[in-house]
């Protein structure tokens, strides 16, 4: 629905000054420790670093040697160690323990803990406690934002997820905060901030605190208006199969810190190939947002054009030849390789995704999302988990189902679990009970739904106290409105219609034209009203917590906006998956507008529900 | 017309002049003779203590404060012990130094308001000598007791006694001494004789000034610029020698001809000149020396500390219009004055505290950048602790009020507003705190009430304390809990016997909270682990830990039937999960005719097109193809499809009329080699879609 008059959407403002910022400070925090000493890094934070500063970055301020934190006795022979790790218990123990041990041997080091991206009070008291305290010295390194790719930065925070949403530990809000100060402070003022969700209040507040303890520095924005999403907003889209090319890899081969690991079935020989999946990888670039359909024959035409580029060669004369050398055939090369591992991993995607199985798979996540022939998607779960096709898959259709249907009724509440258990194991009532918790796996309460409790309550008392009412029942139960919301917001488009995926017509593309992503769609829906008014039925089945900012008196906006209004920065607290970022490309391509998408972590469903077992 | 030049003395090369500013306002009968004087820098107060040597009763010292042009501020009577050096903090504090190290802390109204010690030392040796000096760690007091050790603390606001080492072979007092603050550290320059040495926290170091006249016997005189970049020397040969305060570098060495040490000696800048100069003064004599070639950045009284100064002189108003004439930044400018002001009313003990609260949230209605904390802790340590709650109710962050809480022992109170905060850590230090200052019961029916904070506790419990976890579910009755946390520790259990226990335990707790479907899954898996040890231990199989479902299937493929229809039963595994495995188990055996029997065996509860399935995967497409027929209607095609036969698939396809099916068959079937059964399945697909 390109509106006439629309412009092209603004250039993304230049985030490489993070890496910088980042590598700068950390080469301070390394200087402050002089002299030759062996680094010891947390496992996760490897990939991350490596982004940052490379080895001979670390070697040229005198690490000796480096190794990963493992958890178990080390074996340098530095009389300085340096801890680069996160501000976990477990970790800052592990420390506390080496530190014991070289006193208990009478061997004297000087040791340095550097907290990324922060240091929590509790990391001091672990200290303590092991009676290490005054022998080793804690830094902070800064390290907030990793640009992943010119419109995706993330926090590289996982366990943000799991702590925050199941666990209701809020420490990681204030480093949302810092970070969002940081993007504030580099490319703002915002003008406009949107959010919905517990934790996006906030860490909004939290940011906001910073913002009024320090100075303002008028500067022209580069991103005019941000918009703060949680997770627990929106649990269905995350779990939904993804099938964007993008999305795709992430589900089979696991995207790690912008880069992924081709095995042989991919490169076709014996090696393992990694590869940065970026804009600057201009296969990539081109075939990441299409959905999978698509993949093969803009491959194949790809293919086509690469060979007659080569094909050049042909009738050239020498020197010719040499100018084809010397400034083509590298570039073409280079697109060779990538071209063949894309297509490679097609072929492995296809393999595994085109079968029959994966087609009925679809079929019933569509049929969870529109509602129908629900009893038929229940056999094909139970099927799912007594032929024990995989745990994580199995979880994930029951946690749609629930999702989608609101609970489920107590007697396949029961039976579905009991199947999953004796699949899977015992150990899975743990699961189930972090599962509940969270509220994507629950029993319907007997009787009547939210939607009718609320209406007859909201008769009885004035609308004030219903509002407070609805959050305790939800509270109570967690309940997802999905049906109701997907009505409102018309989520699930007519099934009827032919939806040409080629030329797709709204988000819902990502899912082959079965359901629009309902957290990007309430993005869109702020964006175009301008805040929240007209929404207020879709924030109460939301859960509330809903805020607009600086957006002035509501409605629609008119006259033109700047380039800085039209980049919009989106950020996704408890991570977002590849489909919404490509749903979210799709929409700024559509209005005009540019979408940064800021994230605790990449995730998908199998991250999502791997952080909620309990082993 | 006055001879312009005639006020004008000279003064070697350069000429100066004595003119009257103002006439001092105060009436000294006997001028400044006998008295200890003290005043403040840029025209700061005045304090004077008449005949401090006076101890007797009835005749004791008199402590006067003027104001630098002379008006009186305060006079009383000194009833203290002997005073030995009288000096000015940095906030126009005054500060008595007794005789046995007590330093009385006095406002410039003369006020008391406190008192320290200066050390054990102190008291048994007495002060020799003392002087205050300032650092940009605040004001500082240096001590040298008559065994002639020194005693020093940077900052009297953060109180930290350091005794300096001692000087080797000082036997008597030295003949003179000053404070240097040198890389972040307080030292003191001492002399004896030709001696000079630095004092620092470890060390007493000799040190050499370069170039110093060789006549010299002995320095009787030093001084230190304010910048503490500079040192001057006075010698007994007379000359002053000028120089770096680090004693790296000599500026310049002036011969005076005078041989007594001078009254005074300080650092100045000349008029009109950048150059940095000394200036000594005898009874009669005065003299400037010094060509320094680098100049000196005196810090220059700036505006925050002139309205400190009206702030300690409680001038509250001509602060405010000042800030708002010089149009200072609110923070800090009206809002520091006001808060100055408000520390002030709280201490008003004749008024009430609703009327102070009052007047104070009033009058700081409109500022920015109050801190609410501050005021409320000044109350408290006048002992109105109502009145410092009154006052954090006004505190709009509601992690500044925590502190003061804490302090005040309103501890749960304290704990709500650091969750209120959002500062996690903040809510940690409370938690902390708890821990330590209530029994364990209380503690946990705190956190109980406290979601937030219970869980930041859980987090650390989690790692550094399994056992608390327990108690706190425990006291918290939270079975479900409980019952979680023993099936957790019994996944961490090796022995069975053990772990059996542990889930027997979660299994009385899952009971309790009437959790039935977790106590009879729980239940289960123990009968499954007693089941699966004695078979491992009667038929060698590996078996403990595996999942009911792959228990079967290791049974099945291994052809242990008996077992595993057993546990079909106990367990009441579903009849098609219980077939599923069994066809599997068959297909991966390759037991094609055991398969078939079991087929026939009875009807099958999940159809025939996985006895299809499991041949195809097993690439047996004969075997595959004898359950074809007894596939249903609806899945025939599939089973067509899966064993390759297009012609059989279209056959049903077409017979079933059904569009999807016939659309299925065509995916399926290749233009160049299918062509005839393309045809035929287009036409079919076109007779179905007219009906």
């Amino acid at each position: 629905m390109a509106q006439p008059g629309w412009r092209d959407a603004p250039s993304p403002p230049d985030f490489s000054l993070l890496k910088r910022l980042a590598r700068d400070q950390l080469i301070y925090l390394l200087e402050q420790l002089p002299g030759k000493k062996d680094l010891f890094i947390e496992g996760d934070l490897m990939s991350p670093l490596d982004r940052i500063a490379n080895v001979t970055t670390l070697k040229q301020h005198e690490v000796d040697k480096l190794y990963k934190v493992e958890h178990k006795p080390i074996v340098s022979t530095s009389d300085q160690l340096c801890f680069l790790i996160r501000p976990r218990v477990a970790t800052v123990k592990w420390v506390s323990d080496v530190v014991n041990s070289d006193k208990a041997a009478g061997r004297f080091r000087r040791y340095k803990i550097i907290f990324c991206p922060q240091k929590f009070y509790v990391c001091d008291a672990v200290l303590e406690e092991e009676g290490v305290y005054g022998d080793v010295t804690t830094d902070s390194w800064h390290f907030y934002l990793l640009p992943l790719d010119e419109d995706i930065i993330s926090m590289e925070l996982p366990e943000f997820f799991r702590e925050n949403f199941l666990e209701g530990d809020q420490r990681w809000v204030e480093t949302a905060g810092n970070a969002l100060h940081l993007l504030h402070s580099l490319y703002g003022p915002f003008s406009k901030v949107f959010g919905m969700g517990r934790c996006a209040k906030m860490a909004y507040e939290s940011w906001r605190e910073l913002q009024e303890e320090s100075e303002q520095k008028s500067r022209r924005a580069d991103i005019g208006t941000v918009f703060l999403v949680d997770r627990d907003v929106d649990y269905v889209t995350p779990l939904c199969s993804q099938v964007v090319y993008e999305g795709l890899v992430d589900d089979i081969f696991r995207i790690k810190c912008g880069s992924v690991e081709f095995g042989p079935e991919v490169t076709s020989s014996d090696k393992s190939v990694k590869v940065m999946l970026n804009s600057e990888d201009k296969v990539f670039s081109e075939i990441r947002n299409e959905h999978f359909s698509n993949v093969f024959s803009f491959l194949s035409q790809k293919a086509r054009n690469l060979q007659t580029a080569y094909d050049k060669r042909r009738g050239m004369d020498i020197q010719q030849m040499k100018t084809f050398v010397s400034e083509e055939l590298k570039g073409l090369k280079q697109e060779h390789r990538l071209l063949s591992l894309h297509i490679g991993a097609s072929e492995s995607i296809m393999k595994k995704k085109t079968k029959q199985d994966f087609q009925e798979l679809l079929k019933t996540e569509h049929s969870l999302l529109e509602g129908f022939e629900v009893r038929e998607a229940i056999a094909y779960i139970e099927e799912h988990i007594s032929r024990q096709v995989s745990m994580v898959e199995s979880l994930r259709l029951l946690c749609l189902l629930s999702l989608t249907e609101n609970g489920l009724l107590p007697k396949d509440y029961r039976a579905l679990k009991s199947q999953y258990l004796q699949s899977y194991g015992v150990e899975h009532l743990l699961t189930f009970a972090n599962l509940r918790q969270l509220g994507v796996l629950v029993e319907q309460q007997p009787g009547e739904t939210l939607t009718v409790m609320e209406s007859k309550v909201g008769k009885l008392v004035n609308d004030k106290t219903a509002g407070k009412l609805t959050d305790a029942f939800s509270s109570l139960a967690k309940k997802s409105n999905f049906r109701a919301l997907s009505k409102k917001l018309a989520l699930v488009p007519k099934s009827d219609e032919e939806y040409d995926l080629r030329v797709p017509k709204d988000m819902a593309y990502i899912f082959s034209g079965a359901y629009v992503p309902l957290s990007c769609r309430l993005v869109e829906q702020v964006l175009e009203r301008n805040g929240w008014t007209g929404l207020e039925e879709v924030t109460r089945m939301i859960n509330r917590h809903e805020f607009a900012v600086g957006a002035g008196g509501g409605g629609p906006e008119g006259g033109e906006k700047t380039d800085a209004q039209r980049v919009i920065l989106v950020m996704f607290l408890g991570g977002c998956t590849y489909s919404e970022i490509a749903a979210l490309r799709f929409l700024g391509r559509e209005r005009g507008l540019k979408f940064i998408v800021v994230t605790t972590a990449i995730t998908n469903s199998g991250r999502l529900l791997e952080a909620l077992l309990d082993h | 017309m006055a001879f312009v030049t005639a006020t004008w003395n000279p003064l070697g090369e350069a000429f100066y002049r004595k003119t009257e500013v103002y006439e001092m306002g105060w009436r000294l009968s006997s001028g400044l003779r006998d008295c200890l004087v003290a005043a403040a820098p840029y025209g700061g107060p005045i304090a004077l203590l008449k005949e401090p040597q006076r101890r007797s009763p009835s005749a004791r010292p008199q402590l006067e404060i003027y104001s630098s042009s002379g008006c009186s501020m305060a006079s009383f009577v000194w009833k203290s012990g002997v005073v030995k050096h009288l000096g000015w903090t940095v906030s126009d504090d005054l500060l008595c130094i007794q005789e046995d190290g007590t330093v009385l802390i006095y406002d410039l109204f003369g006020n008391f308001k406190r008192h320290f010690s200066m050390g054990n030392e102190v008291v048994q040796n007495q002060v020799l000598e003392a002087k205050v000096f300032h650092s940009p760690y605040g004001t500082g007091i240096a001590i040298i007791t008559g065994a002639f050790r020194f005693t020093l603390a940077t900052n009297i606001d953060d109180l930290k006694l350091r005794r300096l080492p001692e000087v080797p072979g000082l036997q008597g007092p030295p003949t003179c001494w000053a404070v240097l603050t040198q890389d972040r550290q307080s030292k003191v320059l001492l002399a004896s004789g030709l001696d000079l040495f630095i004092l620092d926290n470890t060390a007493c170091s000799a040190v050499t000034p370069p170039g110093l006249s060789p006549q010299v016997c002995s320095i009787v005189q030093m001084c230190v610029s304010f910048s503490y970049k500079y040192l001057a020397l006075f010698t007994d040969s007379g000359h002053v020698w000028m120089g770096s305060a680090n004693l790296k570098e000599k500026l310049s060495e002036v011969e005076t001809k005078v041989k007594t040490p001078p009254k005074q000696m300080v650092w100045c800048r000349r008029p009109k000149s950048h150059q940095p100069s000394v200036v000594m003064m005898w009874e009669r004599h005065l003299l400037v020396a010094g060509e320094c070639k680098e100049t000196i950045q005196y810090k220059q009284m700036t505006c925050q500390v002139l309205i400190d100064r009206l702030v300690y002189r409680k001038l509250y108003p001509l602060a405010i219009e000042i800030c708002r004439y010089l149009k200072t930044p609110e923070y800090q400018g009206v809002s520091r004055v006001l808060k100055h002001w408000a520390c002030c009313k709280v201490q008003q003990k004749e008024e009430s505290d609703e009327a102070i609260a009052r007047a104070v949230s009033v009058k700081l209605a409109e500022a920015a950048g109050i801190s609410y904390s501050e005021i409320a802790s000044k109350a408290y340590e006048c002992g109105r602790t109502e009145l410092a709650i009154k006052l954090l109710e006004f505190e709009p962050r509601s992690g500044e009020q925590v502190p003061l809480l804490l302090k005040m022992k309103r501890s749960q109170l304290a704990l709500s507003k650091a969750i209120e905060s959002g500062d996690t850590d903040l809510v940690y230090t409370v938690v902390t705190y708890l821990k330590n200052e209530m029994n364990r019961g209380d503690f946990f029916m705190t956190l109980r009430n406290q979601p937030v904070a219970l869980s930041l506790y859980r987090q650390f419990c989690k790692h550094q304390e399994q056992d608390t976890i327990k108690d706190l579910f425990n006291q918290d009755d939270d079975h479900q809990e409980l019952g979680s946390f023993y099936v957790k520790a019994s996944y961490k259990e090796k022995r069975l016997e053990a772990r059996l226990s542990l889930l027997q335990s979660a299994v009385d707790e899952y009971n309790k909270a009437k959790n039935e479907f977790a106590a009879k899954a729980t239940d289960e898996e123990m009968r499954l682990l007693r089941f699966q040890r004695r078979l491992e231990e009667e038929k060698g199989e590996q078996l403990l830990g595996l999942s009911l479902q792959d228990t079967l299937r290791v049974l099945l493929s291994v052809g242990l039937n008996k077992p595993a229809e057993q546990l079909y039963k106990d367990f009441r595994v579903p009849d098609k999960r219980y077939w599923w495995l069994k066809i599997t188990a068959l297909a991966d055996k390759e037991d094609w005719d055991e398969l078939e029997k079991f087929a026939k065996s009875k009807k099958s509860p999940i159809g025939y097109l996985p006895f299809v399935e499991v041949c195809v995967k097993k690439h047996n497409k004969s075997e595959a193809k004898k359950y074809i027929s007894r596939v249903t209607p609806e899945q025939k095609v599939k089973a067509h499809l899966a064993v390759g036969d297009l012609e059989g698939a279209a056959e049903a396809a077409i017979e079933r009329r059904s569009e999807a099916e016939i659309s299925m068959v065509l995916s399926r079937c290749l233009s160049t080699t299918d062509r005839g059964l393309v045809d035929r399945l287009n036409r079919a697909r076109s007779t179905t879609a007219k009906k």
